[in-house]
């Protein structure tokens, strides 16, 4: 970027007016060289290894689009929204809980996230399939009764397994979020006349949400991958289906390789819907938000009405 | 407009600890009606807290406080006290407007969202009538052509105006102001204070905790100065603050004038 200001009138304006531009010789870095031929050798031996070993590549594009597994990715998404709609319910109320001024409510929320925090979500979901061993049916009066093998299905018995466990650790995200909040803030709003509820509402919450939606969307994608583990209780999920497709036709490690990738093509969707839902919370908190990548493509594309940051 | 009225504060024997710590120790004194009341005195002198008693955000431990005439936080019946419920405390809070030194505008909305966000919550207006209203009062604290404008692109003076034009959209008939100025860069310090100039003479009732002497000797009706949480000296502001009677309040002005 060196303009020379004084001689732009000429066309050959070549003698810089200027000092001289340093012209030193870099410093060389030739491990760096070497340590990039190492990982990269490293690299191909792994995808030699792979692509020598016996493996039938061939059967993944061949069962990608089978309607089973569509099935189980349509499962597992199902799942998935279910048991965060579940925990980010649990989560709120929870947090309300323990910081409730109620000595009891807050010792049962702390218990509740004890228990479920301290515990693995596989044992738990082993615990909620074989309930059956304590009860023998599940009597609600006149609404309902049934025995409670065939009242406790995979989908329910997948959706409290996860659901209960995820809202234990919503409860902490969200109670870190709430107590993010400047006191002031509370202290304004109750000043103006707003009730307790109108001011967690309205002034505090959506402040929260700044803090709660980015460990929000790990847990989401946390969740989606978790899920698989309820082809332990017979839920016919990604896995499974990919499981038992493998086991029939005889391609278990193809399979695998199969749902990995379906597992990572969502887990990278959901990373792009995180961005702009954090994008959305964090109004007002900056003076201007740097462009989202569709709108650096655009500027690119549009050179003359180049946005110069968007604002707020 | 300033008519020899009735108090519209008055504490008798006001008490407040945290704790161990007692920060009042038995404040008397009383506000009139269309009065500009300025409270001054050193950090930790409890000037700060007596102002938060005002609107119930501090519960206080003794005495009495009466705002308009009730008592602050409590029903009297008989020569019981009960206790008012969160809704009866926040139905006296609307008539009480209050100035922070930290502004503590909500920063998810833009000004003109901040000044309607009570009237609409709190008094049930129709969001367009309060916009425009909000956007009067903006034009008022001469803030019109920043109502799109998010508390973090607004300088403090600016933030602090927009501040007092939300407490002023719920028309309230008391105004308290916690330093309102001391978080302000100095060239700001004037706009905020004309503001405030501008609202005395406009006859509201205002309660100023302020180290800023000038506006108190200009503006001020009553002045107080206060000491390790007792009234030390009270009068008028020009009496006081040239010719201080107490040497605690002569210790402090020579510091502060």
């Amino acid at each position: 970027m060196t303009v020379d200001v004084n001689k732009t009138d000429g066309p050959d304006a070549t003698p810089p007016a200027g000092p001289e531009a340093i012209k030193a010789i870099p410093v060389r870095h030739p491990g760096r060289y070497v340590s990039a031929a190492v990982a990269l050798a490293l690299l191909g031996s792994v995808l030699y290894a792979f692509a020598q070993g016996n493996i039938n590549w061939d059967a993944i594009p061949d069962y990608f689009f089978d309607d089973r597994i569509i099935d189980g990715v349509w499962n597992t998404l199902l799942l998935t929204v279910l048991s965060m709609v579940i925990g980010i319910v649990g989560g709120i109320l929870l947090a309300v809980m323990r910081l409730s001024k109620n000595p009891v409510t807050s010792s049962i929320a702390w218990f509740y996230i004890w228990f479920f925090r301290g515990t693995p979500v596989l044992v738990q979901l082993f615990v909620w399939f074989n309930l059956g061993l304590v009860f023998e049916y599940i009597n609600l009066g006149p609404i309902y009764k049934d025995y409670w093998s065939s009242f406790m299905t995979p989908l329910l018995t997948a959706l409290l397994g996860l659901g209960l466990n995820e809202a234990a650790y919503m409860a902490e995200i969200c109670r870190a979020g709430l107590l993010s909040v400047d006191e002031g803030q509370s202290e304004a709003s109750h000043a103006l006349g707003m009730s307790h509820t109108k001011t967690l509402r309205r002034i505090v919450i959506p402040q929260a949400m700044r803090v709660i939606v980015p460990p929000t969307g790990n847990e989401v994608i946390n969740m989606l991958k978790t899920t698989s583990l309820v082809s332990a209780v017979q839920f016919a999920d990604l896995f499974k289906e990919a499981q038992d497709i493998g086991q029939n036709a005889g391609s278990t490690v193809e399979m695998y390789f199969l749902a990995a990738a379906w597992y990572l093509i969502m887990t990278s969707i959901l990373s792009v819907g995180q961005y702009y839902v954090e994008r959305y919370y964090a109004r007002g908190s900056s003076h201007s938000l740097p462009p989202t990548p569709l709108q650096r493509v655009k500027a690119a594309v549009l050179p003359t009405r180049r946005p110069k940051g968007v604002s707020a | 407009m300033t008519q020899p009225s009735h108090p519209m504060v008055k504490a008798e024997g006001v008490h407040k600890s945290f704790g161990a710590v007692e920060v009042l120790k038995g404040i008397d004194l009383q506000v009139n009606s269309g009065e500009v009341f300025c409270l001054i005195g050193p950090s930790g002198s409890g000037k700060s807290t007596f102002l938060r008693c005002i609107n119930h955000l501090e519960k206080i431990n003794a005495g009495r406080l009466y705002v308009d005439g009730e008592l602050v936080g409590y029903r009297q019946k008989g020569d019981k006290l009960y206790e008012l419920k969160d809704s009866e405390v926040a139905l006296k809070r609307r008539d009480i407007g209050m100035v922070f030194q930290r502004f503590n505008l909500f920063p998810h909305m833009t000004a003109v969202e901040n000044v309607m966000e009570a009237p609409v919550q709190v008094k049930g207006q129709n969001r367009g009538q309060a916009r425009e209203r909000a956007k009067e009062l903006l034009a008022r604290v001469g803030l019109g052509d920043k109502a799109g404008n998010y508390p973090s692109q607004l300088s403090g003076g600016q933030q602090q105006r927009v501040a007092i034009a939300r407490a002023l959209a719920m028309d309230p008939k008391l105004m308290l102001f916690d330093e309102p100025t001391s978080a302000l860069d100095p060239e700001l310090v004037g706009d905020v204070l004309d503001v405030m100039r501008d609202l005395a003479e406009s006859g509201m009732t205002m309660v100023v905790v302020t180290h800023e002497m000038g506006f108190a000797r200009e503006v001020g009706d009553s002045l107080v100065f206060m000491d390790d949480g007792v009234v030390v000296e009270s009068g008028n502001p020009r009496d006081v603050l040239t010719n201080p009677q107490h040497e605690r309040t002569q210790a402090f002005l020579s510091k502060v004038l």
